[in-house]
């Protein structure tokens, strides 16, 4: 298997996970070359980390703030956030 | 889009057909003014609730399902749905079960998971579970549609630059002019979130022209070659 057909593969994974249905409309075929870039499965792990998401089931306690910032200090990056916060259950 | 499974309580009992009935009500555009307790402006608006499943009822206490827009207060909604049945009501608890792609499927993890991960990676060089409980950002763009550029085209638009159609390699039917959509790689690398200039239809058929502009690029210059400008053999 080709690297671009790795690559392809993996977008069909990704449109799958996403619920995209939708065809392709084809250009053209093109080889992508594996002196630069990287399958994103295979980046290296601290590349890894920095482009990555997590799909946490947070503990009811603590906050989204928190809870981002023990996963920076355990991963050891700098940048990372949270996809939104609950409102409050109760007043 | 979000989906939620709530706990609703009821202050006084009511005939099942009634809720249900007053509860399909709310499925569609509905009005919501923000509660007192929020960031946001607390301005009339309307939201999209695109489903309301009723999974249980015991008594005053109805659990359901619910999909909405983002920026939807479920609390207020439960509070709305009480007004309306004569009954008044709150919202007792509260799970998001979904956030646009992810959901509670085999991706879902734990502090606990994350953790023993991270010490199985650092102390003992094993990287496997680490790479399962962190997926890669792309997943991030797994619902959008989608436009995959050949290598020569992409550090121009890391760089910020507009896609043009001699760049596209290959990309989703059904885009229309204004649209969204993930600009990437053939390896499956996320170059930059785009907005349509052209539609699927209108790309297909060109040769030329500017089909997407970055709206926020994503990948760093300089990964791939540069492959425009004026110094060019």
């Amino acid at each position: 298997m080709s690297l671009s057909q790795r690559g392809l593969e993996f977008i069909d994974k990704l449109d799958k996970y996403g619920g995209v249905t939708r065809q392709w409309i084809i250009k053209s075929e093109e080889e992508t070359s594996p002196d630069y870039g990287y399958l994103p499965w295979k980046r290296p792990m601290n590349e890894y980390i920095n482009m990555g998401v997590i799909n946490l089931d947070k503990p009811p306690g603590p906050t989204s703030h928190e809870v981002v910032a023990w996963i920076k200090r355990l991963l050891g990056i700098n940048r990372a956030g949270h996809g939104g916060t609950l409102e409050p259950a109760t007043y | 889009m979000k989906e939620y499974v709530c706990l609703m309580e009821l202050h006084r009992e009511v005939e099942e057909c009634k809720l249900r009935e007053v509860i399909n009500q709310f499925v569609g555009k509905i009005y919501q003014r923000p509660p007192l307790r929020s960031s946001v402006k607390r301005t009339l608006r309307t939201r999209d609730i695109y489903y309301i499943d009723i999974l249980d009822i015991q008594g005053k206490w109805v659990l359901m399902r619910i999909g909405c827009a983002p920026g939807t207060y479920i609390r207020k909604l439960c509070h709305d749905i009480g007004l309306v049945l004569g009954t008044e009501a709150h919202m007792r608890e509260l799970r998001r079960t979904a956030t646009g792609p992810f959901k509670e499927d085999e991706t879902l993890t734990t502090m606990h998971e994350l953790s023993e991960a991270i010490y199985l990676w650092r102390e003992c060089g094993y990287e496997d579970l680490l790479r399962k409980v962190i997926l890669p950002a792309e997943y991030l763009v797994s619902h959008m549609p989608k436009v995959i550029i050949r290598d020569t085209a992409v550090d121009a638009i890391a760089h910020g630059a507009a896609l043009a159609v001699p760049g596209i390699v290959r990309l989703h039917e059904g885009i229309r002019k204004g649209d969204v959509v993930a600009i990437m790689t053939l390896k499956g690398e996320l170059v930059a979130i785009g907005e349509a200039l052209m539609s699927s239809d209108e790309i297909a058929k060109a040769s030329k022209g500017l089909a997407f502009r970055p709206l926020r690029v994503i990948m760093k210059p300089g990964v791939y070659p540069r492959c425009w400008g004026k110094a060019r053999s």
